[in-house]
């Protein structure tokens, strides 16, 4: 787990307002964050349940998102990739940007969006197809490519997931047959195919084993390296163990954010000190 | 327990019993009837044979395949049109007040009294065309067929999960490719019951074809004039004085059921089969 | 894949061929209301001769007259509703009766096969029993039961006049029992769902009490179904009166109303099929139009108040 530095001498006190502006990375390149929010709302058939967020997630990093259920947590994942458009009564106002460019406006190429921002969801969600074709469509939509470049960049996800080992052969029997924690796998293997640079995830191990939650967070942990990861999670260990930032929400607003160990040793807020003890207890 | 109660507790259950076994014996004796009198005319003359002229001898095959072929044409107008329906319900319409509207009306036209969609068709093709014809009969039993294949083919897409779409559309994939997906693949089973279910129905329904397709008595595949379908001929042939003819009424009878029956043990069966998996 | 640079680019390409899809699924989801409107725009355009010529009296006379171009449909609306209404309290009490037993007295290997046949029964077309009656059953409705009703009931004194007349097999009696036996499976099917959709807690706590099944049905099963099983009724009744090859055949197509049921009659159905065909002139088809769309406006009313009836029951259809 990496261990944030404070920018300013460290005998201070940190201050609330020093912890809004940007997250200190710990290589010490000047840090753009992979997405920005600006004053987002969300309206949930007439009901605000998201309330004037202002926040940035930081590049390379694992964000956890944390809070107690109803507090908005998976509503604030998923406006980052407009995933909400499916649903008929769900509006989002304000700015999302990634990079410079704002991913709520109606201009914006949803499609596109989602190749740059993937998902992977609380329930493995694998189509009703082999495992080679699970991983194979959306690469076949999203660009010509030959069959022996389509072969190579499944193998190559499936590798990188740690799932080559166990399935090469028997890539194209259904995908349900496998087990929970491989279905899941899986799912974050179709995610990576399509070579996003932030993946978000909504309580990727909450439906699964330990053994295979443990076997996840590990494969987070590496690709944390290469990608972008925000992270919804219930369990706070969880988020103690493999989280970089971590942010923490309350009936739809946000309380509390900074690094894992300001969070969760020392929080500024209440409401935070009530939420992680009663959990640790 | 007092007497009358338990009285009136077996009075109920005899009657509940009794009800029953009247109704079944009612359908065995339609059973029977069919196959007794329309068994004996089974022979390959029947279908290989087109429909006799009064009192003469001959087969339905013309009526057969005539059937067949409006049946045909009709799923095939309906299907396309009940697919999109049932997609713009459960994909984009949700809980629109446009789309519990088209429901309601599908279920209006569920209920739609058969001989009045006859008359429809007739009042604006053939009134216009000034000539009967099979593929106005295909149009009949179509909007017939329409609610059926709806409403099957919804209720399975009700049944895929939303994050199914999600996790499609969080790949980046078009929504429509995702549809197109789910339509494929996980609702495939109830399209094919709605299409089965269809075709038992349509394939026995007489009034729609009464001013639309009539009936012809000779072999004609031509879909611009009337076509022999089996309904229309047991019609005709029950209602003549011709033994023959009613012989073979009987066997057009045999026949439809037969298939009807088989139909829909299919479809239900698939579906049992389906749901399970 | 994520080296493209802008994500703003002018979608407009994008965004239509998404929308085409869902346009067209729009278009088709409306044209399931454009056909219930054409269909009762063009009854109405093309009965719009008779009901200018024949005025008011269309409805209130009894006479269908072609020659003399005189048609009243009175006869025909009076075969509809009277034929409907005695199959459906026919079906009906056979059908809850059955739907129960289905549900609450068969044991449980029974279900399955019961469902399965009434189901399958419910598929088998009206011409197969509109054949049946009259070639089955109208005999022995003329040489066995019509004698016998008359001699038992026929002496008390409303059975006399509704069972006078010759016994022909054929008539309004005939008519509504092989109605009634075509709408029994379908209605059975439709019960049995509902019955099977009352909480299995209620049922439970229904027979702890120490109740009989009769006392269950009756006290707990029935009201708690009310709206259902009335919803249920009326679906039948609207299908009742669009049946048209079960009943053309044993109706005997007598434009009369008479007091008696063993006498012929005709429905608006078996009236527009026997006759539709032959109709000369511009009158007569124009007459038979309107009779459609009585016959439309009659069904689809009590449709719509059963589905709207249904729906306050279950939230989803039945």
């Amino acid at each position: 787990m990496n261990t944030a530095t404070l920018p300013i001498n460290e005998s201070a006190p940190v201050r609330s307002d020093q912890i809004d502006i940007l997250m200190p990375q710990a290589n010490d390149q000047a840090s753009i964050p992979a997405i920005q929010i600006k004053n987002l709302n969300f309206n949930y058939d007439k009901e605000l349940t998201l309330k004037d967020i202002n926040l940035d997630i930081p590049d390379k990093k694992i964000t956890a998102i944390i809070g107690p259920s109803g507090s908005g947590k998976s509503t604030l994942l998923r406006t980052l990739n407009r995933i909400f458009d499916l649903h008929a009564k769900q509006k989002a106002s304000g700015e999302v940007l990634l990079g410079n460019e704002n991913i709520l406006a109606s201009t914006c190429n949803v499609n596109k969006l989602r190749t740059r921002i993937g998902m992977v969801f609380q329930k493995p969600t694998t189509f009703p197809m082999s495992i080679f074709r699970n991983i194979a469509f959306a690469l076949k939509i999203h660009q010509k490519i030959s069959r022996a470049a389509l072969t190579k960049q499944v193998i190559n996800a499936l590798k990188q997931v740690a799932l080559w080992d166990e399935v090469k052969d028997k890539l194209h029997q259904p995908a349900d047959a496998l087990s929970g924690g491989q279905q899941q796998r899986l799912c974050i293997a179709r995610t990576l195919a399509i070579q996003p640079e932030i993946i978000l995830l909504d309580e990727p191990t909450s439906s699964l084993d330990p053994i295979s939650s443990q076997k996840i967070e590990k494969l987070l942990l590496q690709l944390s390296q290469r990608y972008t990861l925000v992270i919804v999670t219930h369990n706070l260990s969880q988020a103690q163990r493999i989280a970089d930032h971590v942010i923490f929400m309350q009936q739809g607003e946000i309380i509390e954010h900074g690094t894992t160990e300001q969070l969760f040793k020392q929080p500024q807020r209440k409401e935070t000190l009530d939420y992680v003890r009663y959990h640790d207890a | 327990m007092t007497n009358l109660r338990s009285f009136k507790n077996i009075l109920f259950i005899s009657a509940c019993v009794l009800s029953l076994i009247i109704a079944l014996c009612f359908m065995i004796s339609i059973f029977t009837t069919l196959i007794t009198k329309g068994g004996g005319a089974i022979n390959w003359q029947l279908f290989f044979a087109s429909t006799p002229s009064p009192g003469g001898q001959g087969g339905l095959a013309n009526a057969i395949v005539g059937s067949l072929v409006i049946t045909t044409l009709a799923i095939l107008l309906a299907t396309p049109i009940a697919i999109l329906t049932a997609v713009y319900l459960v994909e984009y319409g949700q809980k629109r007040r446009l789309a519990r509207i088209v429901q309601f009306a599908n279920d209006l036209l569920l209920s739609v009294p058969s001989i009045i969609v006859g008359l429809f068709i007739f009042a604006i093709v053939i009134s216009r065309v000034g000539h009967y014809s099979a593929y106005s009969g295909a149009l009949a039993l179509a909007i017939i067929a329409l609610p059926i294949i709806t409403r099957n083919t919804e209720d399975m897409l009700q049944l895929v999960p939303v994050q199914l779409r999600e996790a499609g559309i969080a790949l980046g994939v078009p929504r429509w490719r995702i549809t197109l997906m789910i339509l494929s693949r996980a609702a495939r089973p109830g399209i094919i019951t709605g299409i089965l279910l269809a075709i038992a129905r349509v394939m026995g329904e007489t009034a729609p074809l009464l001013f639309t397709a009539l009936s012809n008595q000779f072999w004609s595949l031509n879909l611009n004039q009337p076509m022999a379908n089996l309904p229309m001929v047991i019609f005709q042939y029950a209602l003549s004085p011709y033994q023959s003819w009613q012989q073979l009424a009987w066997a057009g009878a045999l026949i439809i059921t037969c298939f009807i029956l088989i139909t829909s043990f299919i479809s239900h069966y698939f579906l049992q089969a389906r749901k399970h998996s | 894949m994520s080296t493209s640079p802008s994500l703003l680019i002018n979608t407009a390409n994008k965004r239509y061929q998404t929308d085409k899809f869902a346009y067209c699924a729009k278009i088709c989801a409306i044209s399931l209301i454009g056909i219930l409107c054409a269909i009762l725009f063009a009854l109405f355009i093309h009965s719009n001769e008779a009901l200018r010529v024949l005025g008011a009296q269309f409805f209130t006379s009894n006479v269908w007259d072609p020659p003399g171009e005189q048609f009243g449909v009175l006869a025909a609306v009076y075969g509809t509703l009277v034929t409907a209404a005695i199959a459906m309290v026919i079906a009906g009490f056979f059908s809850i009766t059955i739907a129960f037993y289905i549900n609450a007295i068969a044991p449980a290997w029974l279900y399955k096969p019961l469902r399965i046949t009434f189901d399958m029964m419910a598929g088998i077309p009206s011409i197969i029993f509109g054949m049946w009656g009259l070639f089955v059953f109208a005999p022995i409705m003329a040489n066995t039961i019509q004698p016998m009703l008359q001699n038992t009931l026929g002496a008390l004194p409303l059975f006399n006049i509704l069972f006078a007349g010759a016994p022909l097999g054929i008539g309004i009696l005939t008519a509504s029992i092989i109605l009634a036996l075509m709408l029994i499976p379908f209605m059975t099917s439709m019960l049995t769902d509902v019955f099977s959709a009352i909480p299995m807690a209620i049922k439970e706590a229904a027979f702890a009490t120490g109740a009989t099944l009769w006392e269950v049905f009756h006290a707990i099963i029935l009201p708690y179904s009310r709206s259902a099983i009335a919803g249920s009724m009326m679906l039948g009744l609207g299908r009742a009166m669009g049946e048209t090859m079960a009943v053309t055949f044993v109706i005997g197509n007598a434009h009369k109303i008479s007091s008696s049921l063993f006498a012929p009659g005709t429905t608006i159905s078996s009236t527009i099929a026997n006759e539709f065909a032959d109709a000369a002139g511009t009158l007569y088809p124009s007459a038979l139009m309107a009779l459609g769309l009585v016959l439309f406006v009659i069904t689809m009313a009590t449709i719509f108040l059963a589905r709207w009836i249904l729906k306050s029951y279950t939230k989803e259809r039945l």
